[in-house]
């Protein structure tokens, strides 16, 4: 191992809870002094949303927005913010999961009913603004999709696995990246680098052509749009491991902003660190790529080509390969898939295009 | 070759039924119904009584109608606690159209008494059966009449007239007789018509029972009456030719000075010496052809009253004589005139009618034209005093009130009555009331409640003034909204209601009447405006408090059990502070 994670899984438990406690405690003080109780944050609006260049990524401002039990406006999602910590607090204490669905419906089960999804999911942004804590620290996961495989070894901290090891070659179909996963530690590594798919196809292909043992690599299947999860994952990986990692997605605008939400993060968790994994690299597939490797192609739509120029203005592409990419784009107007490179057989991409892209990317 | 038939009142009625509302069966026993009964509060009004009012309509079965309409035979009752009959009027005041009636002015619900005549008339032809009268004026006797009207003639025909004795000091009249009608279509109106007469007449109980027994009660709710309108004369506004010929046939007067002083209502001598002089009536002596005597007598009703002396100061006979000799003018007012021109016309005319050198016409020697002239000019004639309202019995605020709340039961409900007003020589007030909530219907449009001279008016709604005015009013500027549960009264009491038809249905759109309804209604629609203002006040304070009530404990339990700590902090302090106030609690 070359790195010692920061905090042990159970250290960052403590920490949740000791930090919740003092949440309840700020209240409970201010109710005792006679006073209507508040909490200040900074402010998520969007004129708040900044890019920090140092950070690279998303952050919030200097602003910052009071909500006080004392406003007829504030005191319904203020309680709704309070009772979210008390349930966060229930399930780290008890450490059980739950999912944004889930915290839903237990609200009710306090006569704190959400009006819908939504308004419940933002008050758990709320509390994470509060409190400064991603979801995933109060054990609320979404619905998992991302699996992982690779010679890496884990030791469980869930209750009734604690100690269990199991490396994640064990299941041939991946495993998948669960709460148990997510909150585990890490035991042993045979691995030297992280390649992180957009697509199940292609991860499946990888797994039978062995790419995890050709190239030492631990793959990680983003499913689409990564999982907060899965971001916070591969910040670990990349963090307490020291493992490079590598995005391989689609070749158009969507895919390239798969890549950049793992690198950069997304304005909507400006709130959060530990999300984002600024060393990570978008290894393709590249506009280049489909002029380079001659890959079949559609042309791009109407919304393809609105979504770049959107781009173009984003500050999270200033970099000269996403400039580079997006010009050829616009210029090829054409786009293409992974699978594309099958028309030169199925184990091409494995084969060629694999090894050039990874070699590529350890000379920058 | 055409002939020609005089035809009685009584006839004219008969052939002309349609005009007072007996159009069809089911609006016949409605119209009889609300005659007979207006008539018993009309009476019992009169002596300053509350009424007690009992109505009986029974289906009269195996009779057939004798116009063989299908329709049913009904008998109808009507018994009140009014004046009663004297004995000798009683043939006449039911048995003959357009007896009797002078022609002094007061409110009053029927003004002739003519529809209780025809309710009568019409169940005659009907039925072709007589009426039973039984009345007493509270004296040893009661007195039983049963009669038929000899409709040619205009005559009531005797059958029967019993008398017994009045054991029980019984004073009032029973009204009892057959018509053809179509109760089962009429009911709805019938029971209309009473719980809105209940509503403006609470200090009346009123009790009917219907075809198939029901017992409908309208119990009063006070015994305080309106104060009763006192007679008044006619005033000359009002006047038409037919009036006047009227009055002079039946006047003592011998000059028409006298006269008008006498009839019209709110004329005095000035008034009347001035009115004369106006339209042309006065003739003043000659100067020339004065008698020694006569300047005389001017000199002296002169010197020796106060009031002439300080305008003519002392007159001196012979510089009197002097000027008489000389003058060219025709008569004693313009000699006067040119002689104190700086002296008001009207005591001009007063000095001379004081000193007898004033002659006015005897008014029964009015030629034609002469009394069109008459008529045209006491509409003309700018100085006339307004009527004063003592002749209108309006319900008042806290009677309107009372009857409100009694058959409308509302939440709230504003009232307010107009100061008297004039439209044509007839004084008149408007009563508005509003009422809110509470048993009165939600409905689109508000039910609009029309009386005049205390008659619910029920029919042809879209064409009163009070509808007019109503729809013209932006109601949304008195936080009114469609589909509110919200009724409006409207009273009118005037010696002459403004129909548009004979019928009593509705009120026509007279300028001065419109005004004051729409300034009525004003009024009480603000105040419905303030009532709803503050009502949505606390319920918006009521639903502010609750949201604090309701999450405060809540933060308290969860930022207590996040802390680690048993006890809950003490909140009450905080809830009773976000309360503005006690009552909304």
């Amino acid at each position: 191992m070359k790195k010692q994670p920061e905090k042990s899984a159970k250290a960052k438990k403590e920490e949740v809870l000791k930090d919740l406690r003092m949440f309840g405690g700020t209240l409970y003080d201010q109710m005792e002094k006679g006073r209507f109780p508040w909490v200040e944050m900074p402010s998520r609006s969007t004129e708040n949303i900044f890019y920090s260049p140092d950070f690279r990524q998303y952050i919030l401002g200097e602003k910052f927005v009071k909500r006080s039990a004392r406003n007829i406006r504030h005191i319904k999602p203020f309680t709704q913010m309070v009772w979210a910590g008390f349930f966060a607090s229930e399930l780290v204490k008890n450490r059980k999961t739950s999912t944004l669905r889930d915290v839903y419906y237990s609200a009710q089960a306090y006569e704190m009913s959400f009006k819908d999804q939504p308004e419940s999911n933002n008050i758990l942004t709320d509390l994470e603004t509060a409190t400064g804590f991603a979801r995933e620290d109060f054990n609320v996961f979404p619905e998992e999709r991302s699996a992982l495989f690779g010679d890496l070894t884990i030791e469980y901290t869930v209750p009734g696995y604690e100690g269990k090891q199991l490396n994640m070659t064990s299941h041939p179909d991946g495993v998948m990246l669960g709460p148990s996963v997510v909150s585990s530690e890490f035991a042993k590594s045979g691995i030297n680098k992280v390649i992180a798919i957009e697509k199940g196809g292609l991860f499946t292909r990888f797994i039978e052509e062995r790419v995890h043992e050709k190239f030492n690599a631990l793959l990680v299947l983003t499913a689409g749009q990564a999982p907060r999860a899965t971001r916070h994952f591969l910040n670990r990986l990349n963090r307490e491991l020291d493992l490079p990692v590598y995005i391989f997605t689609d070749g158009d605008p969507w895919g390239m902003h798969i890549a950049m939400v793992i690198i950069s993060g997304s304005a909507n968790a400006a709130h959060l660190r530990g999300l984002t994994t600024p060393d990570a690299k978008w290894s393709g597939v590249y506009a280049t790529d489909i002029v380079d490797y001659k890959l079949p192609t559609d042309p791009l739509t109407d919304v393809d080509i609105k979504r770049l120029h959107e781009l173009e203005k984003d500050p999270r592409y200033t970099g000269d390969l996403w400039k580079r990419e997006i010009k050829t784009f616009l210029k090829i107007k054409k786009k293409a898939e992974q699978e594309a490179f099958s028309r030169y057989g199925l184990t091409y991409i494995v084969d060629e295009y694999l090894p050039a892209k990874l070699e590529e990317m350890e000379k920058n | 070759m055409v002939t020609f038939q005089e035809i009685s009142p009584a006839d004219f009625f008969y052939r002309n039924r349609d005009i007072a509302g007996f159009t069809n069966p089911s609006r016949a026993i409605f119209v009889s119904v609300r005659e007979i009964v207006e008539n018993s509060l009309d009476s019992a009004d009169q002596i300053n009584v509350p009424p007690e009012v009992y109505v009986r309509l029974t289906e009269e079965d195996g009779h057939v109608s004798a116009t063989d309409s299908g329709n049913g035979v009904y008998r109808l009752m009507v018994m009140d606690n009014g004046s009663g009959i004297a004995a000798r009027h009683i043939p006449a005041a039911f048995g003959q159209v357009l007896f009797g009636s002078n022609y002094k002015l007061k409110q009053a619900r029927g003004t002739f008494g003519l529809g209780g005549k025809m309710s009568i008339l019409y169940g005659q032809i009907t039925t072709h059966k007589p009426v039973i009268i039984r009345s007493s004026t509270g004296g040893s006797k009661v007195y039983e009449f049963k009669l038929m009207i000899d409709i040619q003639r205009n005559r009531p025909i005797i059958l029967d007239r019993k008398t017994k004795r009045n054991k029980e000091n019984w004073r009032g009249t029973i009204v009892e007789y057959s018509l053809e009608g179509d109760y089962y279509r009429a009911m709805s109106k019938i029971l209309e018509y009473l719980k809105q007469t209940a509503l403006v007449t609470p200090y009346a109980a009123i009790r009917f029972v219907d075809p198939k027994g029901r017992l409908y009660m309208f119990n009063r709710a006070t015994t305080k009456m309106p104060h009763p309108p006192t007679e008044t004369l006619a005033h000359p506004y009002g006047v038409d030719v037919e009036t006047l010929q009227r009055l002079i046939r039946v006047t003592s007067s011998k000059n028409l000075l006298d006269f008008m002083r006498k009839h019209f209502h709110r004329v005095g001598q000035g008034t009347s010496l001035n009115f004369l002089n106006f339209a042309g009536f006065i003739r003043t002596s000659d100067p020339k052809k004065l008698k020694p005597e006569d300047i005389k007598h001017l000199v002296e009703t002169n010197n020796k009253n106060k009031k002439f002396k300080k305008f003519f100061s002392r007159i001196s006979e012979e510089k009197l004589n002097v000027a008489l000799k000389k003058t060219k003018h025709p008569n004693m007012l313009e000699f006067l005139k040119s002689a104190f021109p700086e002296i008001d016309a009207t005591i001009v005319l007063r000095l001379l009618a004081a000193s007898g050198f004033v002659r006015t016409k005897n008014p029964k020697k009015l030629k034609p034209p002469e009394i069109v002239r008459l008529v045209r000019m006491m509409k003309r004639f700018p100085d006339f005093l307004p009527p004063d309202a003592s002749c209108l019995s309006p319900l008042g605020e806290d009677l309107l009130k009372t009857g409100i709340l009694k058959e409308l039961k509302p939440e709230f409900t504003a009232v307010c009555q107009r100061k008297p007003s004039t439209y044509a020589g007839h004084p008149f007030i408007v009563e508005t009331a509003i009422a809110y909530g509470g048993d009165i219907p939600k409905k689109d449009d508000i039910a609009v409640y029309r009386f005049a001279n205390k008659i619910p008016l029920l029919y042809d709604e879209a064409s009163d003034v009070s509808v007019r005015v109503i729809r013209s009013i932006n109601w949304r500027r008195y936080k009114v909204a469609s589909g509110m549960p919200i009724a409006i009264m409207v009273h009118l009491c005037s010696t002459k209601v403004p129909y548009k038809t004979v019928g009593k249905e509705f009120i026509a759109d007279r300028p001065e009447v419109k005004a004051e309804v729409l300034n009525g209604i004003r009024e009480v629609a603000r105040r419905l405006q303030m009532f709803l203002a503050k009502r949505e006040y606390v319920a918006k304070e009521k639903k502010r408090l609750s949201v604090f009530a309701k999450y405060l404990p809540k933060i308290a339990k969860f930022s207590t059990n996040l802390a680690g700590k048993t006890q809950e902090p003490n909140i009450e302090l905080l809830v009773k502070s976000v309360r503005k106030f006690e009552e909304a609690a």
